[in-house]
């Protein structure tokens, strides 16, 4: 194997849930207050995927008041402690842009029903 | 010891640092290279270490070249360049690995640049250009290139079109992020100048 992929399957996360967009997620990151660390949790919708290996990203969308809030996170950081997967949703597009033109109803996303 | 070895460029990649920041990195496989020569100050009139790297087949050598080779004992070598030697320097035959060098080390990394053959000023040297529509006849021209009263002649140096690229190249200063020596890998901070696969100089940095 080409010596790039292997250094860069090494860094890569192996326990990394499957999730698609349209999936809730809370994502749990690791913030550094000086030399103290706690770990926040960003909740909100999967609103796009990035797959470009170890460059792999998401998008989180969530509402934050009556504001949307949009964060990009790296798959594979190391600031990132884990994903947890809240809630499968329906839809039929690989990336949700048209999300950030609706609000409150109309945002919502139907839950998968797994049969 | 010597101040520097020959590599390959394998190519960029990207390295996560403790705190989640994401470090460009580009991958060099530096070593490990054999010496075939000392140079002193009484037989060549200056010191120098000379090296090989990378093995070549025997058939592929003439025989002069053969005979150099022999000396060291260690085959044949595709690449033969020259280092600088400080102190105590090793001897022939010794292999040179990249242990020499530590991670947050500066060094400087020479190589030749990818050629991009005859060019414009505006690719070479950056000149803003002109206009491109509404009828311009000076989409991607230099412009005036002197004075007529004085100097009445092209200054030399003088920017202008012509190859860009295929040039020895330096970059100083480069940070050492990891060094694997059981692959032979250096992961250097920021770009090398050359294409993939190609040969580059790695030296202990002078400014550092």
């Amino acid at each position: 194997m080409n010596i790039i992929d292997k250094l860069e399957m090494e860094q890569m996360k192996k326990d990394i849930p499957r999730f698609k967009a349209g999936d809730t997620l809370k994502v749990h990151v690791k913030i550094t207050e000086g030399d103290k660390q706690r770990i926040q949790i960003f909740q909100g919708v999967c609103i796009k995927r990035v797959n470009r290996g170890l460059g792999s990203s998401y998008t989180v969308r969530k509402m934050s008041g009556s504001i949307g809030v949009e964060r990009i996170f790296p798959l594979h950081s190391p600031s990132i402690d884990k994903i947890e997967v809240v809630r499968i949703g329906q839809v039929r597009r690989a990336k949700l842009y048209y999300l950030r033109n609706l609000r409150g109803k109309a945002a919502r996303i139907s839950e998968k029903r797994m049969v | 010891m010597i101040n520097g070895l020959l590599g390959k460029k394998i190519g960029m990649s990207q390295v996560y640092a403790a705190d989640g920041q994401r470090i460009p990195v580009t991958v060099l496989e530096a070593g490990p290279c054999t010496v075939l020569q000392k140079k002193t100050v009484d037989k060549d009139g200056y010191e120098s270490i000379q090296v090989g790297y990378e093995p070549k087949s025997a058939q592929r050598v003439n025989k002069p070249e053969m005979g150099h080779f022999k000396k060291a004992g260690k085959g044949a070598f595709a690449f033969v360049r020259e280092f600088r030697s400080l102190d105590e320097s090793p001897a022939l035959g010794d292999e040179i690995s990249c242990e020499m060098f530590k991670p947050g080390d500066r060094i400087d990394v020479t190589g030749v640049s990818k050629g991009k053959g005859f060019q414009g000023v505006m690719k070479r040297w950056g000149f803003a250009g002109g206009r491109a529509s509404h009828g311009s006849m000076f989409k991607r021209r230099p412009g005036a290139i002197g004075q007529s009263a004085w100097p009445s002649k092209v200054i030399k140096g003088k920017k202008m079109p012509g190859q860009l690229g295929n040039v020895r190249v330096t970059t100083q200063n480069l940070i050492v992020v990891e060094v694997r020596p059981e692959q032979n890998l250096v992961l250097v901070r920021g770009a090398v100048p050359g294409p993939k696969n190609g040969l580059v100089e790695i030296r202990k940095g002078i400014k550092a």
